[in-house]
Order: C-alpha cells, then sequence, then structure tokens
C-alpha cells in the first residue's frame, strides 16, 4: 500500500460517528467471519478514522477476530461450572493436542480453530463447547474426538 | 395509536387491562413456562413447542405463555398450570415426554399431578388446591422478599400490557405529576438505596451530584455489563422484566435533568438485548419515551448499546468510553462520570437493580422500602447462588439475613453430605469466607468488615472438595486476564501473583511466597487505577487470611488436602471402612485398585493417577484424601 493510500485521521473526530465503531465492527465481522484488512480500511472509511484507531479498537474486544477462523470453529468454555467439574482444562488439552493447534489458532488446512471462551450459559450441561453455533453439552473426552473425526471427514 | 397523554389515562389502561387480564384467568386455562436463558438451555423451548402442539391437537381452550426466570434455575424447564378459578401450580424439571400427561391429567381433567407438582401459588379469592405445598412452604422462598424481581416468573416480559397492570410505570406518573426533580432526589435519599453494582454509594446522592453538576445535556447509563462468572442476577432482570429497568431510567432521568439514556449490555446476552430493544420500542408506542412523555413536558429517549467481550467495561469509566467506540480503558477518577462522563458530559451510571427498585421507591414511598433490611443497607439484595449448593438459582432477601440463612435455608445446603467450606461473594474481585462468618449479616458493611464484599450478587458455595489455593487461582486468572493493561500495578501486578500461586499449586512454593503474596496485593490494591486492578487480589488476600494452613501445607509438606492440585495428594482405602463392594475397583481406570470381595481394598500408589473416580463412587467414605508418600518423579520413571 503506498502513502497516498493510507486514510488519515480527521483533524477533528465527531464523537457521534466514532460511538457507532463497535456496531459497524460487528456488522462488518458479519460479512466474511473475521475482520479483513478490507473491512477494517472501509469502516474507517465510512465513520472518518485512522485505520489505526479502527484496528486499535477492534483488537481491545475479544469478540472482533483480526485473523481469519476455521470453517469449524470449536469454542470451549471455561467459565466456573465447565471449570468445576474438572472439564475446560482437560478438554482445552486435549483437543489442542489432537489438532496440534494452540488456542486462538487455526489448522493449516483451514479446517478447525480453537478458542478459549467464558461462560456459554451451558451450565447444567458442563463441560459445554461450542462449535460454529451448535452447542454440545456434557461432553466427554471420547464424544470429543468423535466430533471432531466427523467434521474432519465430512 | 395508543399514545398515552395523562397520568389519568395510564391509569384507565390499567384498570382496564387488568380487567382484561382477569378474564383471561376466568376463562381460559393458562400455561405459563419459564423462558429465561435459563429455562432455554433446560430445553424450555422445546416443551412449549411440545404444549402448543398438544393444545392444537386437542383444541382445548389455553394459552401458552413465556415468563422470566423466576429464580430457580435447578429446577428448569418450569411449567406452571392455571385453571380457571384454581391456583396456579408448578412443575419442575419438565420435559417433553412429560407434555402429554400434563395434559391429559391436568389441563383435561383437572387433577393435579400431587407426584410431579412442585408447589402452587396462593391468591386472593381462589380456593387452594388440597395436599400441595405452596410457594411460602418452600424453604427456598419463605425467606425471600422481591422487589428488584417482583414480576419475573409472574409476567409475560415481552408485554408491556401485563407490565403497566402490575403498576407498570405508576412510579413514573408519580414522579413526573406530583414530585418536583428534587423531590425524587430526596425520596431516593431517604429510601437509602445503595448502588447494587457492588460498591453501595447512595443513589440518590449520586443523582444529586449529576444534577448540580454543570453542562448539558446529560446522560443517564445502565450498567448492563454484568460479566462475573457465576452471576447472572442482571441478565435475569433484563430478560424477566426490561420495562422495570427503563421505568428506573426514566425517573432518573427526570432527576438529573437527562433526556438522553444508554443501556450497555454486554454480547453475550442476546436474549436480554432483543428484549430490551422490543421493551423501548413498546414504551415509545405509549408514549412512555420519547416527547412529552404522558403529556407533560418531560422528553427521554433510550438507546441500547451492546459490548463486546470486555469484562472491564463493567467499571464505569471503561464503559463510558466503549459506549463512545473507544477501546474500553477506565480512566482516573476524579473526575467523576457524575461532573464528567459520557461526552464530557454528566452522566449518571447505576447498575440494573437499582433501577429495576427505583420506580417501587417511588411508587411505594422512602419509608417503605428503608423498613426492609438494615438501618445503613436498606432494601433487599439479589444474589446468584452456584456452586455447591443444593438450590442454585436466584434469590432476592432483605439485607441483614445472614449467610447461614442464605446457604441452608434458602440454598437447602451443601449436596452429598459434603461439608461446606467457603462462600465467595463479589465474584472474581470479592472474597471468600469460612465457616466461622457464617452469621455474618447479609449487608455492605459486615460483608467488608468480614473480608469478603457484597459486589453486584455473585454467591458462590464450595464444600471440602475444593482447594482453596486453586479457587483462588482460578479467579485470579479470570481477572487478570481481563486485565486491560493501561495501569502498571494491575496489569504487572495481576501475573506476577498469578505465578505465585501456580507455583504454590504446583508443589514448588516457597513460604516467602505468602508474604510475597501480601506484598504484590497490598501494592495493586493502593496503585491500581480501576477497581478491577484494585479487587483483583481480593480472593487472594481473602483465602490466605481464612485457609492459611492450606496454602502452608501446600508449600511445606507438598499436601492438597482437598485432593484437587495433581500430584500433591494420593487416594487411601480406610481398612476398617471398606467393605470390599468392589465399587472403586471397577471405576478405576487404571487398574491401580487390588482386592478379593468382601475384603478392604487397595490402592497401588504407582499405577494411580489421582482421578478421583473411586472417591467419587464410594460413598460410605472409606477412601479418603492423605498426603503423598510415593514422590511424583519415581511414578513417572516408573515404565508401563
Amino acid at each position: 500500500m503506498n502513502i497516498a493510500e493510507r486514510s488519515l485521521p480527521p483533524a477533528i473526530e465527531d464523537p457521534r460517528e466514532r460511538a457507532m465503531l463497535l456496531a459497524a465492527l460487528y456488522l462488518a465481522q458479519e460479512q466474511n467471519g473475521w475482520l479483513t484488512p478490507e473491512a477494517i480500511r472501509r469502516v474507517a472509511r465510512r465513520l472518518k478514522l485512522s485505520e489505526g484507531q479502527v484496528r486499535s479498537t477492534a483488537s481491545f474486544y475479544t469478540m472482533f477476530r483480526l485473523e481469519p477462523r476455521g470453517r469449524y470453529h470449536i469454542q470451549v468454555c471455561e467459565g466456573l461450572s465447565c471449570y468445576l467439574v474438572d472439564g475446560a482444562e482437560t478438554i482445552i488439552e486435549h483437543v489442542a493436542r489432537k489438532l496440534k493447534i494452540r488456542p486462538g489458532e487455526t489448522t493449516p488446512d483451514g479446517r478447525f480453530s480453537l478458542e478459549i471462551v467464558q461462560c456459554l450459559a451451558a451450565c447444567d450441561m458442563a463441560p459445554a463447547l461450542k462449535v460454529n453455533d451448535e452447542l454440545y453439552g456434557n461432553m466427554s473426552l471420547a464424544e470429543i474426538d468423535a466430533l471432531i473425526e466427523r467434521l474432519a471427514q465430512s | 395509536m395508543n399514545t398515552l397523554r395523562s397520568p389519568e389515562q395510564l391509569k384507565e389502561l390499567r384498570a382496564a387491562l387488568q380487567r382484561k387480564l382477569d378474564d383471561r384467568r376466568t376463562t381460559q386455562a393458562l400455561i405459563l413456562i419459564g423462558m429465561g436463558t435459563c429455562g432455554i438451555a433446560a430445553g424450555a423451548s422445546e416443551v412449549a413447542e411440545a404444549m402448543r402442539r398438544a393444545l392444537a391437537e386437542r383444541k382445548l381452550n389455553a394459552e401458552v405463555i413465556g415468563v422470566g426466570c423466576i429464580g430457580m434455575c435447578v429446577k428448569e424447564p418450569l411449567v406452571d398450570i392455571q385453571l380457571p378459578g384454581r391456583p396456579r401450580v408448578t412443575y419442575a424439571n419438565v420435559n417433553v415426554d412429560m407434555v402429554p400427561r400434563l395434559v391429559e391429567e391436568h389441563l383435561v381433567n383437572g387433577q393435579v399431578i400431587q407426584k410431579l407438582a412442585l408447589a402452587q401459588m396462593l391468591a386472593e379469592g381462589i380456593e387452594p388446591e388440597q395436599g400441595l405445598a405452596t410457594y411460602q412452604d418452600l424453604p427456598f422462598y419463605r425467606k425471600q422478599l422481591r422487589i428488584a424481581m417482583r414480576n419475573c416468573g409472574m409476567i409475560d416480559p415481552e408485554s408491556i400490557e401485563e407490565y403497566i397492570a402490575a403498576d407498570g410505570y405508576q412510579g413514573l406518573a408519580k414522579a413526573l405529576t406530583s414530585m418536583e426533580p428534587d423531590e425524587v432526589i430526596e425520596e431516593m435519599k431517604d429510601s437509602g438505596l445503595r448502588g447494587r453494582g457492588g460498591a453501595g454509594f447512595m443513589t440518590g446522592v449520586k443523582w444529586e451530584f449529576c444534577r448540580r453538576a454543570r453542562g448539558t445535556p446529560k446522560y443517564v447509563i445502565c450498567n448492563a455489563d454484568e460479566g462475573d462468572p457465576g452471576a447472572f442476577m442482571d441478565r435475569s432482570i433484563l430478560e424477566g422484566d426490561p420495562h422495570s429497568v427503563l421505568e428506573g431510567m426514566i425517573i432518573a432521568g427526570y432527576a438529573i435533568g437527562a433526556q438522553e439514556g444508554y443501556i450497555y449490555c454486554r454480547a453475550e446476552y442476546p436474549l436480554a438485548i432483543e428484549r430490551l430493544k422490543k421493551a423501548i420500542r413498546q414504551a415509545h408506542e405509549y408514549g412512555l419515551l420519547g416527547e412529552k412523555i404522558l403529556g407533560t413536558d418531560f422528553t427521554f429517549d433510550l438507546h441500547v448499546k451492546e459490548g463486546a467481550g470486555a469484562f472491564v467495561c463493567g467499571e464505569e469509566t471503561a464503559l463510558i468510553a466503549s459506549i463512545e467506540g473507544k477501546r474500553g480503558e477506565p480512566r482516573p477518577r476524579p473526575p467523576f462520570p457524575a461532573v464528567s462522563g459520557l461526552w464530557g458530559k454528566p452522566s449518571n451510571v447505576n447498575n440494573v437493580k437499582s433501577y429495576s427498585l427505583t420506580p417501587q421507591i417511588i411508587l411505594n414511598g422512602a419509608d417503605w422500602f428503608s423498613k426492609v433490611g438494615t438501618e445503613k443497607s436498606t432494601g433487599t439484595a439479589v444474589f446468584a447462588l452456584t456452586g455447591k449448593i443444593k438450590n442454585t438459582g436466584l434469590i432476592e432477601v432483605p439485607m441483614g439475613i445472614t449467610l447461614r440463612e442464605i446457604i441452608y435455608d434458602v440454598g437447602g445446603g451443601i449436596p452429598k453430605k459434603k461439608k461446606f467450606k467457603a462462600v465467595q461473594t463479589g465474584g472474581p474481585l470479592g472474597g471468600c469466607l469460612p465457616e466461622s462468618a457464617l452469621d455474618t449479616p447479609v449487608d455492605f458493611d459486615s460483608l467488608t468488615q468480614a473480608g469478603a464484599t457484597m459486589g453486584s450478587g455473585g454467591m458462590i458455595v464450595v464444600d471440602q472438595d475444593t482447594c482453596m489455593v486453586e479457587f483462588a487461582r482460578y479467579f485470579l486468572t479470570f481477572a487478570s486476564a481481563e486485565s486491560c493493561g493501561k495501569c502498571v500495578p494491575c496489569r504487572i501486578g495481576g501475573q506476577r501473583l498469578l505465578e505465585v500461586l501456580s507455583r504454590i499449586a504446583s508443589g514448588q512454593g516457597r513460604m516467602e511466597d505468602l508474604d510475597e503474596i501480601e506484598y504484590i496485593s497490598t501494592n495493586m490494591q493502593q496503585a491500581s487505577l480501576c477497581a478491577l486492578g484494585q479487587l483483583t487480589p481480593g480472593p487472594v488476600m481473602a483465602s490466605l487470611r481464612f485457609f492459611r494452613e492450606e496454602y502452608e501445607a501446600h508449600v511445606r509438606d507438598h499436601f492438597c488436602q482437598a485432593g484437587v492440585c495433581k500430584g500433591m495428594f494420593q487416594y487411601e482405602i480406610d481398612e476398617v471402612k471398606c467393605p470390599g463392594c468392589g465399587l472403586c475397583l471397577k471405576a478405576c481406570t487404571s487398574n491401580a485398585i487390588s482386592g478379593e470381595k468382601k475384603q478392604p481394598h487397595v490402592i497401588n500408589q504407582v499405577k494411580c493417577i489421582q482421578c478421583g473416580a473411586c472417591y467419587d463412587v464410594c460413598n460410605l467414605g472409606a477412601i479418603h484424601i492423605s498426603p503423598r508418600v510415593v514422590p511424583l518423579a519415581e511414578v513417572e520413571a516408573t515404565p508401563e
């Protein structure tokens, strides 16, 4: 990118426009599943902010993703209930070892990504995890293995 | 349009709606299903669907209504059936398979299924069912008093009409037509209401600061960024009675002289956000939001702002930064938001529960409210009761009740005959209290004095199987991960503290580490920018204060008496108590247990991986936890 293409911050930013940043980032993220550099550029231009301001704000919040995620995004709950049933840590370790990625990473083939999340509001089914929008409760390691096998072949 | 142009019109509407609801009650069977997040997670949607199908198939004159959470989350899905002229009967843990039976026996034949029914709600002029407990008979409800949650589980949260029929917006009407803004503030001050977000600052005084502050416009902000693990009070109120929060905020707007308000809700509560937005639309339709509210000159509007996953945004200055579309980092106070808040303008920030209590205080008067509770902590407290306790759920109790009453009477005590160990209040920024503190009255000052905090309402009970070092480490892991990184004491202090605790929990601790904890904690408490950093050491400090011997045992003897920290204990079978039933032998996946039938069994410590399966299945208490004799290194060196 050359310097001319880079958007410069406006002299005075409009506070009301800036206040729409989080909502705009949610909309932008919906389109590709993550905030692509192009999406950041568009949001910045639309709200008259610099790309740096947008990226800096987006990186502060855990719900905005600045990296692409896998086709199957696995979120393991580390909320209190899942933790107390001695599930969360074991499951995270297990899945990480199986997929050979660390939490926050995506497998090289782009199929799986792993994330540790706080309470999924499924405390009555602890330990719980989510694959994309599907919730799986009371998961044993064997069941998780079967689930991953199934997803790997689909 | 339904726009209400005067308080009289609101009263007329209330009377008309009450008649309509009475008619519905006397002519139609009602099925009320708990549709909070807890209910839905337990399968309430499927139950409601099955119920609707069954009603349609049999062409019954009955209506299924989704209500908010009534507090008994452990018993969800809850289905209440109310036949015309009969009391409302609650069935607990209902699944889809039970629906045909409920329809057949209760709805069609009018027979309460005593075996499945939990309790009935008494109502005036209605004959109670014979032989069935009432809600007042249930220990879970007997000591409760519901003000903030009065409508949760009672009305359809998505219907403003039901809220109005339940005296909704009457507090607002009273404030707008018969009270000056200063009188509203006086009333709030007289009520003694202290901020329910946890800090316990006098709400009326806060409002006064904001009213007196120079600068316009002013803003009313609701902090609905509830993020403590194990806490869901605000979620339940937003989901179960969103209009009460709206009404409280409109009253606050009138009192401080604001025309605009924001509700900042965490994005993880989609149902709460949806219901809030719907409630705001409905309030607009009735002219309870917007211009010339109830025909007066007062104008007020509300917006919902969604968070994006940052715990620190529960801190008021960080919350304001987040509404402004910035990184949610706190800033030093003063100036307080009451003087310089949103966009540098005077802003009043209160918690969900404080706003939801407000309409009742205005409607019934300060005296009525201050009669409940203690002298310095008036009214009721809402707690989310979780952990090792029988009745997990949501409760509202008068201030001044003791922890013991909450845990043993309302909460039903500890399950599986285990022994109570500690109760954590205030979530990851609170503190824990041991058994000796159970008679502490629950109010802002007593809890702080005892070494914990009131917090916003999380109450987590743990039993003998919880290691206090590990428990403190859990909260510390959470709080330090959520540090925004702006100030050094919180960013670095949290990490250092976590290292020390991890060291102790893994058996590498030194005696000096205990002093180190106190040193780091004191520094964090004194030097951090906001409450997150100041309170992060709270759980560690409290557990070290009350359970020091457990920390010392970890360091000195490498012994974890709760049997949690791996490699720091071993399971042993008591020869005298073991009848040789073989349960543990079957449960063991490592072939570490041996023994003849009806003879005491033994555990091979070299093979044992401390999974705890044997300990969990033995219901005679013959397996106990003792200090490790075989060093871990030796186990690891042993070939398979």
